[in-house]
């Protein structure tokens, strides 16, 4: 037995799974104390279910907390960070493209030092330690606590950086630091970024943390807790606590998850229609599709592998004009049940389509009679074929493949789609989140250049895979389940030795859970 | 003359995007140099041709080597200072000015950076008028400017200086000397008096980058369609709507090749097109005959955003379309042709001015 809760902005949701089951589900409003709205849901659930918190296996949170805290700009730590890489870089220092007001909650705390390393695993100068030692000396004097540490090139090699922290804390044997080899990919700046933003919510992240903890343990639950990551897969809480940038997105993916979940798919498009967007996305193998672009968080642009989603402004609550006919991106949004016809008022909607053309039954069906059927007629064509197209683009080929409709607005869509095999319509789409967090599993990714000049093919792609399977079982998957999900290769242009840019995700079930 | 702030340089580098035809690297880390650069040390004037005496030195500045390595091992700026000053103290004269050698993609705005820098103007002109994949690609050589004496220098302060007897050589012995750089390496080359630039130059390639990526951001804040005002801001062609079908990609000799394969929608239903780049966009083929080749500019453009798009981010479903924007006459002539013209990519076919094939259809 698994619980699955999503903390998020609005309401926390719960869910109780067993295996492949959902055998309760609840959604209560987030409370100013996290723990509060926590319990509540794991109360309602637990009772729900009668399940016996002794027989669980886990709990698996997933959270926008740390995504909100970056944006609002609030309850961050100052922070300093280190970079090893002089004499290059120094054109662009840390937080160069940060937002000012960003900038002033955490303190414009920089230091370059020596050490970094070139593509090719050179050394672009030699590793300093009493030049770390007078940073930290300095860092220490300001009361600053927080520290990140970049190093050119640490995906490749993130020996520097290991050392620097060494040194750090012989000074400050309390600093908390984040190696940005531990959160990043190739993309110093972006890396870096993710760095300070995740030293910035440590003390964030351990309160929140213990107040999960608090939570469980006020309903006597004593499995073990896990959190969400953005990439679907979990870390255990106290990872977690030292990790939250790693959170980011999670939303999003847990989502795309539970749909897949849901729907018994693992490789589909899933379409979740609401009342203002239509936001399509792609599964591959169970896991979101990954945008290939730079993602901005709270004005920050990062790298971290957000899932890929296209959004077109169809909804419920779009707004439909005539001649041309012209279908949002304009939305009556949340004001859906007084403002559209079916519901007694007088802006024409996509919802009051639907119920026009008999394929919804929502509101007051006579308030619609009079709509020209050609019109509803055209319209409806119309919502298709933006469906339709925005589908098409997300598709990796021609191929059919079957298409997941969740969401409110999902009375919009036809039962059949042009490209698409089959629509799938899943029940307990609103708890989707929660339930994409408790199915979760464990993973392990590698991002590194290779030389094709001193290896083969194959051997760069089965050291890497090696190396993704190592990291899945030392964060907790079991050895035996862990399969290979994501294989990227990319040639890199004007490099000598075929040096080839290979990135490997791993997954498999957390160790424990049968 | 003419001031360049930060709004100016940021619609330079989105301008660029769509000059550099799918290649010429990100600008955004020569963006932010740039940016970083006025910010520290004010400015940076835009000057013309004609601004100046005809005896006047101009050296341009670029980055070389592999955008990879770009995002991971950025410049220290001394470096590219180093490569600046190496060429005018070789040449003994005082240098007036900066410019790009190359308007399309990351270089047209790292001389922003040198110009700040050094306190010296930026000269509203370039070398290609677009991206190109190699060195010796640029109307300079047309005019048997050279593009020796050479400077090349690292973050270490490491300054290669070189002659050569074409412009050729430099670009074999720079790409193997920015690998043992690090695959990146900062560099001033084609020194040239104003009289020779005046002949040999392409003007006003920065205001035009600006220009491009000024439309853009506005047809975005109006929600004006930008695909159109973008290709009337430029005097390009409407070649096609379609969408990305399939895309090939291989590696050789260190440039990623391949094809685009691109379905017609709207108007150009039941065609095909077949895109083949080398870096950066090199031809057009519909339904097997070639439309557009090199040295014409192809651009993709998002057919929501007016977003450029990358060789590197083409992908099935994209929907775009196919902008042909002439290349500056320069690249026209014979010395042109062979230095940047279909036969030397290996289509053997004769170069058509787009506008002749557009116009007379």
């Amino acid at each position: 037995m698994r619980i699955g809760i999503d903390v998020g902005g609005t309401n926390t949701d719960a869910v109780v799974m067993e295996g492949a089951n959902v055998i309760a589900t609840t959604k209560t409003p987030t409370t100013e104390n996290v723990t509060d709205g926590i319990v509540r849901a794991l109360r309602t659930v637990v009772e729900d279910s009668k399940l016996d918190v002794g027989s669980l296996d886990g709990v698996m949170i997933g959270t926008t907390h740390f995504t909100n805290a970056m944006v609002e700009r609030r309850r961050l730590e100052p922070t300093a960070c280190i970079r090893l890489g002089l004499p290059a870089t120094v054109c662009l220092p840390p937080l160069v493209d940060w937002p000012d007001e960003l900038v002033e909650a955490i303190g414009r705390h920089t230091y370059l030092a020596h050490g970094g390393h070139e593509f090719d695993g050179r050394e672009i100068s030699a590793f300093d330690p009493d030049e770390i030692r007078k940073i930290t000396e300095e860092i220490k004097s300001k009361g600053i606590n927080a520290i990140a540490i970049s190093s050119v090139f640490s995906p490749v090699n993130s020996e520097f950086e290991t050392k620097a922290a060494e040194v750090v804390l012989e000074v400050l044997p309390d600093a908390n630091i984040t190696l940005s080899s531990t959160i990043g990919r190739i993309g110093l700046l972006e890396r870096e970024n993710a760095a300070v933003m995740n030293a910035c919510l440590r003390n964030l992240a351990a309160a929140t943390v213990a107040s999960f903890k608090e939570a469980l343990s006020a309903m006597n639950i004593s499995a073990p807790a896990f959190i969400s990551q953005n990439d679907g897969t979990l870390m255990n809480a106290d990872f977690a606590a030292d990790y939250p940038v790693l959170t980011f997105a999670s939303g999003p993916t847990n989502s795309m998850r539970g749909a897949a979940f849901l729907s018994n798919l693992k490789d589909a498009i899933v379409v979740d229609v609401g009342g203002t967007t239509t936001d399509v996305g792609v599964l591959q193998q169970g896991f979101p599709r990954a945008a290939a672009t730079a993602v901005t968080i709270g004005g920050v642009r990062t790298n971290f592998r957000m899932p890929d989603t296209l959004s077109i402004g169809l909804g419920g609550g779009s707004i439909v004009k005539e001649n041309p006919i012209k279908v949002g991106p304009q939305s009556v949004g949340f004001e859906l049940t007084q403002k559209a016809k079916v519901f007694g008022g007088n802006v024409l909607t996509a919802t009051d389509i639907a119920v026009a053309g008999g394929r919804a039954s929502v509101g007051d069906q006579g308030l619609v009679s009079s709509i020209d059927s050609i019109l509803v007629e055209h319209v409806n064509e119309k919502i298709q074929e933006m469906v339709s197209v925005a589908i098409d683009r997300m598709k990796t080929s021609a191929s059919l493949v079957p298409a997941v409709i969740v969401g409110g607005g999902s009375i919009l869509i036809n039962d059949e789609i042009e490209g698409i095999s089959e629509i799938v319509k899943p029940n307990h789409f609103s708890v989707a989140n929660a339930i994409g967090a408790a199915i979760a599993q464990v993973g392990g990714e590698t991002d590194r250049v290779f030389s094709l000049a001193e290896m083969s093919r194959d051997e760069a792609l089965s050291e890497a895979k090696t190396e993704a399977t190592d990291r899945a079982v030392s964060a907790g998957a079991r050895a035996d389940t862990v399969e290979i999900v994501d294989v990227e290769e990319v040639p890199l242009a004007y490099l000598p030795g075929n040096a080839t840019r290979i990135m490997v995700k791993a997954v498999g079930d957390l160790a424990g859970d049968q | 003359m003419r001031i360049l702030d930060e709004k100016n340089i940021e619609d330079i580098a989105l301008g660029a995007a769509v000059l550099g035809t799918g290649g010429g690297g990100d600008p955004y880390i020569g963006m932010l140099m740039a940016r970083k650069a006025i910010r520290d040390y004010g400015p940076v004037e835009l000057y013309t041709l004609d601004e100046f005496d005809d005896d006047d030195l101009i050296i341009p500045t670029a980055m070389m080597g592999a955008p990879t390595v770009m995002v991971e091992k950025m410049p220290n700026g001394d470096d590219i200072i180093n490569a600046f000053r190496s060429v005018g103290k070789y040449i003994g004269k005082p240098i007036k000015a900066t410019m790009s050698i190359e308007a399309g993609g990351l270089n047209s705005v790292v001389p922003i950076y040198v110009a700040a820098r050094e306190r010296l103007p930026m000269v509203d002109c370039d070398g290609m008028g677009r991206a190109f994949p190699e060195l010796q690609m640029v109307t300079h050589t047309i005019y048997g400017i050279s593009s020796t004496p050479f400077a090349m220098s690292d973050e270490r302060g490491n300054t290669v200086l070189m002659e050569t007897i074409s412009n050729k050589w430099t670009e074999t012995f720079a790409r193997s000397v920015t690998v043992n750089m690090g695959a990146m390496s900062m560099i001033a080359l084609y020194a040239a008096t104003v009289r020779e630039l005046k002949e040999a130059s392409i003007p006003g390639t920065m205001t035009k980058a600006e220009t491009i990526g000024r439309t853009i951001r506005s047809a975005r804040q109006q929600e004006e369609n930008p695909v159109d005002t973008v290709r009337e801001s430029v005097g390009g062609f409407l070649v096609f709507k379609g969408k990305i079908s399939d895309v090939e990609r291989r590696t050789e000799a260190g440039f990623a090749k391949g094809d685009a394969f691109l379905e017609g929608i709207d108007d150009y239903h039941g065609q095909r097109l077949q895109l083949s780049f080398q870096n950066e966009h090199l031809a057009v083929r519909i339904d097997g005959e070639f439309i557009v080749t090199v040295p014409d500019l192809i651009v993709l453009l998002d057919l929501d955003t007016g977003e450029p798009i990358t060789t590197e981010a083409m992908r099935y479903g994209y929907r775009v379309a196919v902008i042909a924007i002439p290349c500056d006459n320069k690249w026209r002539t014979d010395k042109g042709l062979e230095l940047v013209g279909p036969r030397f990519f290996g289509y053997d076919i004769d170069y058509v001015p787009v506008e002749d094939r557009f116009n007379s259809s």
